[in-house]
């Protein structure tokens, strides 16, 4: 009769700082008694003095609250998940303030019966802030899939206008949107998949000027801009401030992923410096197959997933090639290097730059960013 | 046994479409200069003016980057599977 029983981060002193543990009980009173076995001083945080569960403290048999069931009368089964979540004043732990409701439940049970999410994983993912940059091939596939997941809070960099040739590839975009802000273009169509989603817009191109204040209020930040002056600008607010990046790129068939964690490598690691301006053709230039926008935004989103969810292996340190006319999927090492000048020994770019001159390009390179 | 050598979209140009090579190469440095003589063109695109590798053109042996082995002087041998890789900026 073994249950789960996740701990709120403000109970993990008394646990040694674990997240979930495993106990055996019948019923929610003999489980919170087994946990106090094991960790003395439990029972009184969910406990009051006439030794009844506070209003302020939930306790959620696989996402329902016992209030609405039998109180710590009600029966758990083996494999059962349990989750103690107090409110809090602070608000500081994000995901024990982030109740699901009834319609969540449901919206979401495809996820959440799978161990790897469960009811925690869900609040975990609503309470997740991700940061897209542009809503074109990939931010597309990107932003659908955390829309339709239950990321709580959306955040899409992007301040050009739907094209028709964008609608080969650009799933957030529709013909009749042709000529509307494409930031607002994304915003109607996540929320009308689903309309629990704060889609907040950044309608602007992200610069120098403006990038760390973009970045630093998300947790996570998906790149899928089209140019390298965005690209390096990205790598480098984000790495400062200690943000994970999920970075991928297209170009005809072929397409490249990974996960940049701060110290772990980086894109200058990987590429310490771009191609003179016109040397590597652009997918307006030289074209791209809509479906790899697809497969490598979607290999994003599942990144994100992972780093909200906690779970499997990262693609950190790898950079994974996908070349769409052989069907091969590869993994090469990445390794940060100790001469990089960002992420190195000896770093020397320790804020940001102008990647325009970095990169060679005209400034007017920056209006390219959303197309 | 040649060495194998994984062509990447952007340069199949140069390679009549071929997206592997195989070469007899005993280093990086042979192998660039195989493929030269075979497909010309393609030194340059691997290259600078200084022979040195570009920047922005990473070179693998077997999933490692022979900027951290010993670059153009990496050592390869039969079997071996070269893969070249161009940073790509395309996200739309």
């Amino acid at each position: 009769m073994a249950v789960s029983v996740y701990i709120p981060s403000p109970f993990r002193r008394l646990t040694a700082n674990r997240e979930y543990v495993s106990v055996e009980g019948r019923n929610i009173s003999e489980v919170l008694d087994a946990v106090n076995a094991q960790y003395p001083g439990f029972d009184m945080l969910v406990y009051d003095s006439d030794r009844r569960v506070p209003r302020h403290i939930n306790i959620y048999v696989n996402n329902q609250e016992i209030h609405d069931l039998s109180g710590v009368d009600t029966q758990v089964e083996d494999g059962d998940q349990v989750a103690v979540i107090p409110a809090l004043a602070g608000g500081s732990d994000g995901v024990a303030s982030q109740a699901l409701s009834a319609d969540e439940v449901m919206r979401y049970s495809r996820h959440i019966i799978m161990g790897q999410v469960g009811p925690v994983g869900q609040r975990k993912l609503k309470a997740a802030k991700v940061l897209i940059i542009g809503a074109g091939g990939l931010g597309s596939p990107v932003a659908i899939y955390l829309a339709l997941a239950g990321v709580g809070t959306v955040g899409i960099v992007e301040f050009d206008t739907v094209d028709l040739s964008n609608l080969q590839r650009q799933l957030l975009h529709q013909t009749a949107d042709v000529g509307k802000r494409k930031a607002l273009s994304a915003q109607e169509t996540l929320n009308a998949y689903n309309p629990g989603v704060n889609v907040r817009l950044h309608e602007m191109p992200i610069t120098s000027d403006n990038a760390m204040e973009i970045i630093r209020d998300y947790d996570i930040i998906v790149n899928g801009a089209d140019n390298f002056a965005t690209r390096y600008l990205v790598n480098d607010a984000a790495y400062l401030l200690g943000k994970t990046l999920v970075d991928g790129s297209i170009l005809l068939f072929d397409g490249q992923a990974t996960v940049y964690k701060p110290g772990q490598g980086c894109y200058r690691c990987l590429y310490p410096s771009p191609p003179p301006p016109g040397l590597v053709p652009s997918c307006a230039e030289a074209g791209v197959l809509g479906a790899i926008t697809g497969i490598i935004g979607s290999i994003q989103a599942t990144e994100v997933f992972k780093q909200v969810l906690e779970i499997g292996e990262p693609l950190v340190g790898r950079l994974l090639l996908v070349d769409a006319l052989t069907m091969e999927f590869r993994t090469m090492r990445i390794r940060r290097d100790p001469a990089c000048p960002l992420c190195g020994d000896n770093p020397t770019v320790n804020e940001l730059i102008d990647y325009d001159q970095f990169c060679g390009t005209p400034p007017l390179m920056l209006e390219a960013v959303g197309d | 046994m040649p060495v194998t050598v994984k062509i990447p979209t952007p340069l199949r140009a140069l390679t009549l479409n071929r997206d592997t090579v195989s070469t007899e190469a005993g280093t990086l440095q042979d192998l660039v200069a195989n493929l030269e003589s075979e497909f010309p063109g393609m030194r340059e695109r691997l290259c600078d003016d200084t022979g040195e590798l570009r920047r922005f053109v990473n070179i693998y042996v077997n999933g490692e980057d022979v900027r951290f082995l010993q670059g153009l002087s990496t050592d390869l041998k039969a079997g071996d599977e070269v893969s070249i890789v161009p940073a790509v900026a395309g996200g739309v």
